[in-house]
């Protein structure tokens, strides 16, 4: 099933004499061919939601960990949004030493697991390595994503995860709105300094979009469950179905339930529509609800979920970002014949990560690019038949740098197909906005916050992606940092 | 939490719980609902009106018709069992003052979630006047509940079993032409009729409230399942609803939306239902 290719001899003595590997020069490092990701076989994983990367073997993971100069001024650590000392944990998987290596990670990050799998390495730690950078090419860069995948892999199968201290009991208390990576670690961090957290989930299950958007195929639940497993063990408190606004005011915590601060991490829930005609038929969704209903409500499982999926035999995802490629990839899954994806720049300009975009090419998702949508067209009884599209060109650059798509006239085509997701973005979730009126939000409904992670509102902060708008796992990690920081600096006084 | 207090069978297959929840029950306003599901891992969230709470109690009431799945299975647990997860209050409430003369129509299980509303207009000051419809006679739910909140009370039924031999519009086009005519309309219960409802009321001029009940997922906005085209807009019935003007709502929309589902879901529902009827044998 798996496809890595057998070490050679040379790379064999590496593993086995110490010595040698202290005599490795530069140019013997970057000799060393990057290790292949062994892989789920593209035809299997069409029908089932295994993960696709199967994860380093401990062989590869040294050999491509020596591929690491050690540069004098690593750049890798400045790409990377909470600064993981890179080359030093790199170099105790070098020397077989993975508990070191895993203590270096825990500094810095909480969700090493996650974020080895889902992180978008290739535009932060691995974009200006060293090693890609001589050898011209990205993809050559020294695989920090998989290694650190493959040092959290290693200690959470071997069960040497600790239990992390907890300073003595303060006896304040905190609450944590939405069970995201930013709130995980807000909990984490606040809980380690002695208060109490509750985190406060509007669903039935925790994580967030790692639960209910990102699909097993690319991470799975178990790992999602051992970090919430943690946090219970730390003594970390867990309200399900309770939605703050609605179930019980955010004032409500401060004012009456005693909670000495808050933090809003209630991510970007709000799926944004192309506003184009037909886009209310029958088969037309929004990736979130799709992949909602696949992932959280296991309606890939059809023999035993309640919830039901559409049948779909043609597919036209439209997006170029990471949901776009989550829909696709399972459409495919669930057994659709044909997906496209329609994306209005060329694949250069996507936002998704870039092995995910391989992997659903190898899938046989075919990339439309330059084209876009301009209506559905459904059938008598108001199902989708088709979409018809647009080409487009490419223009000036805009102000993100990317070169804006422009339309080119009289250039409509149709395709046949019986479902569209729309996967274009998300903005804000509402929800904390409309029973919060005091609390101050930008036009888009995004939360302001000053550079503690602060909003308007006393004693109340927020992070993630309701306040930088659908963002990433690493960002929302790092703002759930300094806001815990703050909260923490807030309660000791 | 979420343990059934009290059970009750109103109609062949209309069922009554009181279900307590202190949290919901404190917070929640007539027009509002909650998400229930009843397995963790693969049950389906299905949204379900509150009919009524007694916050003495700390319960929610719930009226519920067996239509699938999980309403079947709904209806087999008994007081003291719990339900697994219950979310809400969610939707915004719906908007109570003193109108004038309101005509609150309900149409076979669509009277529960009319009944906080009828109260509610009636303790601000109104006066209500109720028309019922269903099917036949023993289909007619509330009866005396929503008498006691009416100045005036209509009741129809398809096969004339019980009052008017009519449907709902009938008595309905009736006080639009009396004088005055209502200040306000709210239909509740299956699309067909508040679609009839609000082309009834439509040449009258009489602006007409109807709570639609979409298919939803998670029931706080995320999801845009529940999206329904109000006049040029779309609208998402979880969170902007699940009122609506009845004059703007794209019911032939809405109507083929609630059977996005309907080859697989008969398809599923009966094999998951055989298989957990056999089950229980
Ligand atoms: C399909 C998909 C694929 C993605 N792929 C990647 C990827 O490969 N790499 C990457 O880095 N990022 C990816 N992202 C983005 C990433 O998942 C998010 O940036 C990140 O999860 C944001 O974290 P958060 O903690 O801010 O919020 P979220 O993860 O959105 O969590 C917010 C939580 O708050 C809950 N909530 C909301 N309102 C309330 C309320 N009022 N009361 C109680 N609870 C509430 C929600 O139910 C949710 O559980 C992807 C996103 C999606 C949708
Ligand atoms: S039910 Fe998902 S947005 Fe309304």
């Amino acid at each position: 099933m798996t496809t890595h290719k057998e070490l050679s001899e040379y790379e064999l003595s590496l593993l086995n004499d110490p010595e040698k590997r202290a005599s490795l020069k530069t140019k013997d490092r970057m000799a060393i061919p990057p290790q292949e990701m062994p892989h789920q076989n593209s035809v299997e994983r069409r029908n089932n939601l295994e993960e696709v990367a199967i994860g380093y073997t401990l062989e590869q993971a040294r050999i491509e960990a020596m591929r690491c100069l050690q540069c004098a001024k690593p750049k890798c650590i400045d790409d990377c949004p909470v600064n993981i000392n890179i080359p030093a944990f790199i170099k105790q998987i070098a020397e077989n030493n993975l508990p070191a290596a895993a203590e270096i990670l825990k500094e810095t990050t909480l969700l090493p697991a996650i974020c080895g799998r889902v992180c978008p390495q290739e535009s932060q730690c691995q974009k200006n390595c060293t090693v890609g950078k001589a050898l011209k090419d990205v993809d050559k860069s020294v695989a920090i994503g998989r290694l650190e995948r493959f040092v959290a892999d290693w200690e959470r199968t071997s069960n040497l995860a600790a239990v992390p201290k907890i300073k003595p009991e303060t006896g304040k208390k905190v609450a944590v709105i939405g069970s995201g990576p930013a709130g995980l670690v807000v909990a984490a961090d606040v809980r380690r300094e002695g208060h109490s957290v509750t985190i406060f989930e509007a669903f039935h299950k925790l994580g967030g979009v790692m639960r209910y958007g990102i699909p097993e195929f690319r991470l799975p639940n178990d790992i999602v469950d051992k970090e919430i497993d943690m946090l219970k063990q730390m003594g970390v408190e867990f309200r399900t179905n309770f939605i703050i606004g609605k179930t019980r005011k955010l004032q409500d915590l401060i004012e009456k339930d005693g909670y000495e601060a808050v933090f809003v991490g209630t991510g970007a829930g709000l799926p944004v529509f192309m506003n184009i005609e037909g886009e209310n038929l029958v088969g037309v969704f929004s990736a979130n609800e799709y992949l909602t209903r696949a992932n959280l409500m296991r309606a890939f499982d059809k023999t035993k979920a309640d919830t039901p999926i559409y049948e779909s035999e043609t597919v036209a995802v439209l997006g170029g970002g990471n949901v776009a490629m989550d829909a696709a990839r399972m459409a495919v899954r669930l057994g659709a014949k044909k997906v496209y994806v329609i994306y209005r720049r060329t694949e250069k300009e996507m936002p998704a990560r870039a092995e995910e975009v391989q992997h659903a090419k190898e899938e046989g998702i075919e990339f439309r690019f330059l084209e876009n949508a301009k209506r559905i067209i459904g059938d008598e009884n108001k199902r989708v038949k088709a979409i018809e599209c647009l080409r487009y060109e490419l223009g000036e650059p805009d102000e993100s740098g990317r070169r804006r798509p422009v339309k080119i006239e009289n250039s409509e085509f149709i395709l046949d197909v019986d479902t569209v997701i729309v996967a274009i973005g998300n903005n804000s979730n509402p929800l904390i906005k409309q029973s919060t009126p005091q609390i101050e939000t930008t036009r888009w409904g995004n939360i302001v916050v000053d550079n503690n992670q602060k909003t308007s509102m006393d004693r109340v902060f927020a992070g993630g992606d309701i306040v930088l708008g659908a963002a990433t796992v690493i960002l929302a990690m790092g703002e759930g940092k300094k806001a815990a920081e703050s909260i923490n600096k807030l309660l000791a006084s | 939490m979420n343990k059934i207090l009290f059970k009750q069978k109103l109609s062949d297959n209309v069922y009554l719980m009181r279900i307590h929840n202190p949290l919901i029950c404190n917070e929640r306003k007539a027009g509002q609902f909650i998400i229930l599901q009843l397995d963790d891992d693969f049950g389906e969230r299905i949204p379900l009106t509150i009919a009524d709470a007694d916050e003495k109690e700390g319960s929610i009431t719930l009226i519920f018709q067996v239509v699938g799945k999980t309403t079947d299975e709904l209806s087999r647990l008994n007081e003291g069992d719990k339900i697994a997860n219950l979310a809400g209050p969610l939707g915004s409430p719906t908007h109570i003052e003193k109108f004038g003369r309101v005509v609150c129509v309900g149409g076979g299980i669509g009277v529960a979630p009319l009944h906080p509303i009828v109260q509610a207009m009636k303790k601000a000051g109104n006066e209500v006047i109720t028309i019922l419809g269903a099917r036949n006679k023993d289909l007619i739910i509330l009866e005396k509940e929503m008498a006691a909140y009416s100045d005036k009370q209509i009741i129809c039924t398809d096969d004339g079993s019980y009052g008017l031999k009519a449907l709902v519009t009938q008595p309905l086009k009736e006080l639009c032409e009396e004088n005055p005519k209502p200040d306000l309309v709210i239909a509740i219960g299956p699309p067909i009729m508040m679609k009839f409802c609000s082309e009834t009321t439509r040449p009258y001029k009489v602006k007409t409230l109807v709570s639609l009940n979409t298919i939803m997922v998670d029931g706080t906005g995320m999801c845009g399942g529940c999206r329904v085209n109000i006049g040029n807009e779309v609208k998402f019935v979880c969170v902007d609803g699940p009122e609506f003007d009845g004059h703007l709502v794209d019911f032939d929309n809405m109507i083929a939306r609630l059977n996005s589902y309907k080859k697989i879901e008969q398809k599923s529902h009966k094999c998951n239902l055989d298989k957990y009827l056999e089950q229980k044998k």
